[in-house]
């Protein structure tokens, strides 16, 4: 019988989900509707069992859950063993992968294992008439590319903020199931995690940023970006420009040499929007450009622009919010 | 004890501004130049430096992709590469990660045989194809471990290493049993020019060739088996809608003005 059912991959994190797993849900939903099939989801972790229900009640008909201390940390072998054990015992056609650093590494060993055909960090993934279509974009999404499978497994790995995460419905019911595992020799060890020092938020899983660039003039200036982020409950980012000037750390880089974002919401000030800044963020939902140049390129792609100077706009833009939202909105 | 290192390398277009053929939704190559891949740059820097840390060591680049290409194993050895080898291969789609990472796979069996390889190494993407699978292709091809994202390689022996991998909420630590493959990203290091002695030894290297045929890859593999996903078509980007300018007496008035739209568009 010919492979069908899709599966969501379920990863844990420091003991958590993914936040982006109910991203795929979202996505797997309309998979599964499409194709009329219900949707499974596959939950790794040291102690996987507890995130069950919440996965049903957002949307998983059935629930594998692989639970073992093996699988606390991300290790690609074991993780592939366990995803691709369930895949192939259940005889499941389409696996959905979260596009973060082990998802893509787990993506990379199951294709292989089972000689699947793989879709790296797709911003769409449907199904068609003709099967299973991913689009991912390639050249840093100055062209977008429609893959197509050839494969009897066919994984995708989807792009963190791509799809809107799945809600819990009250009444939801669904079947979980023990999948046994036995992680046998290890040839990777765990050793330490070290977090990041900050408590600010993961900008690729961000709703909303605020980013600063050049045209904030100083270092100094960046405080305003802080606290126009703060008041909306937005993550901080920044310009190229601004890291390689050292106003502010590594980690705050949007672009082809930082992060890859696409909020609902993307504030950009002052960055004049170079190339590799806009491959970054231009699936941003809704992106708005403050700057004083109004012809630069970034005022041309935005859904909002302001022509204005930064220093003066801001703390009057902040004043207005926190007169009409009151507190600071959690991020 | 020394290590084998070898570093693997594609030669990319040096822009990302492409345009595609909008009959056939292809990428239009005319007229493109090709260089090393940007992030391979971090990868190379980071074999050589390998090799100053364990004296004896010897680092090789390996590329596969069309004849063209075979450039990008030479700039490797300007970079410091002590030698190379290149799969001359036409007919492969370099931008089909999993046909790719078994040709690069082939090819480091083939290498682990003459000399036994200690470890791989791999930049983040393709500035092309920017799929950042290849490197952990290649490792479950070998069956080798293999870890992405690495950011420093803290020690290594020939028998294993201890490598931090960047993950979004902060930094793991790991320790792997070598042989096995490491995807770096530009955290690493910071890549060296090419110097002109390099230049020199990469002007006369030899540089064993392969096809696919003698790494045992079969037409009917690469148009079957190793075209497990492609690429149908390709297009633009969706343009964006355009754009609203909010347009205010004061600046004060355009502060309100745009925090009435943001909250109108329920976006705060």
């Amino acid at each position: 019988m010919a492979n069908q059912g899709t599966l969501v991959v379920a990863l844990t994190q420091r003991g958590r989900l993914l936040p982006s797993t109910y991203e795929l849900l979202t996505c797997g939903r309309a998979i599964a509707d499409a194709a009329k099939e219900p949707l499974a989801a596959v939950v790794l972790g040291a102690k996987a069992s507890q995130f069950a229900p919440d996965l049903i009640a957002r949307g998983a008909e059935k629930v594998f859950v692989v639970e073992h201390p093996a699988l606390e940390n991300f290790n690609d072998e074991l993780h592939a063993k366990a995803v691709g054990g369930v895949v192939a015992k259940e005889g499941l056609a389409r696996v959905l992968v979260p596009g973060s650093v082990a998802g893509k590494s787990l993506a990379a060993r199951l294709s292989v294992a089972l000689k699947a055909g793989l879709a790296a960090d797709a911003s769409q993934v449907h199904l068609n008439s003709s099967g299973l279509k991913a689009e991912r974009g390639q050249y840093s999404g100055n062209i977008v590319s429609e893959v197509e499978f050839r494969s009897p497994v066919q994984i995708a790995t989807v792009s963190p903020m791509a799809y809107p995460r799945a809600e819990a419905q009250a009444g939801r019911t669904g079947q979980t199931v023990a999948v046994p595992f036995e992680p046998g020799p290890a040839r990777i060890e765990f050793v330490s995690y070290q977090p990041e020092e900050s408590s600010e938020v993961d900008l690729t899983a961000a709703e909303r940023i605020v980013s600063g660039g050049r045209g904030l003039g100083t270092a100094e200036g960046f405080k305003l970006i802080r606290e126009f982020a703060q008041s909306i409950g937005a993550a901080v980012g920044a310009s190229r420009a601004v890291v390689d000037s050292g106003w502010i750390a590594y980690r705050h880089q949007v672009g082809l040499t930082g992060k890859s974002v696409r909020p609902k919401l993307y504030v950009a000030c002052g960055i004049s929007g170079q190339i590799q800044h806009l491959a970054g963020m231009s699936s941003s939902g809704t992106i708005v450009a403050i700057n004083t140049d109004a012809a630069c390129p970034m005022m041309e792609i935005a859904s909002i622009s302001v022509v204005g100077d930064l220093n003066e706009l801001i703390p009057l833009i902040v004043a207005e919010i926190k007169k009409r939202k009151g507190a600071p909105a959690a991020a | 004890m020394p290590l084998n290192i070898i570093v693997c390398v594609k030669n990319t277009p040096t822009t990302n501004n492409v345009g595609v053929d909008s009959a056939t939704g292809k990428v239009k190559s005319a007229g493109l130049t090709y260089a090393m891949n940007p992030f391979d740059e971090y990868a190379v820097e980071e074999a050589v430096r390998l090799k100053e840390r364990v004296p004896g060591s010897t680092a090789t680049a390996l590329s596969a992709g069309p004849e063209s290409s075979e450039g990008v194993v030479r700039d490797a050895i300007a970079r410091g590469c002590d030698g190379a080898a290149f799969v001359s291969a036409a007919d492969l789609d370099v931008n089909n990660p999993f046909a790719t990472s078994y040709a690069l796979a082939q090819a480091i069996k083939k290498l682990n045989e003459q000399k036994p390889v200690n470890v791989v190494l791999f930049g983040k993407n393709s500035s092309d194809g920017n799929s950042g699978v290849v490197g952990a292709e290649v490792a479950a091809w070998l069956d080798w471990p293999g870890i992405i994202s690495v950011k420093k390689i803290d020690s290594i022996d020939e028998k294993s290493a201890t490598v931090w991998r960047m993950m979004e909420d902060g930094t793991d630590v790991i320790k792997t049993s070598l042989p096995a493959c490491l995807s770096t990203v530009k955290e690493i290091n910071e890549p060296r020019l090419p110097s002109l002695k390099g230049k020199m030894a990469a002007k006369k290297a030899a540089v064993p060739k392969w096809t696919l045929a003698d790494l045992g890859i079969k037409p009917e593999d690469l148009s079957g088996a190793l075209s497990a996903a492609v690429v149908a078509r390709s297009s633009p980007p969706p343009s964006r809608p355009a754009g609203v300018r909010v347009e205010g007496a004061s600046a004060a008035e355009k502060a309100r003005k745009l925090v009435d739209l943001l909250i109108e568009r329920k976006l705060i």
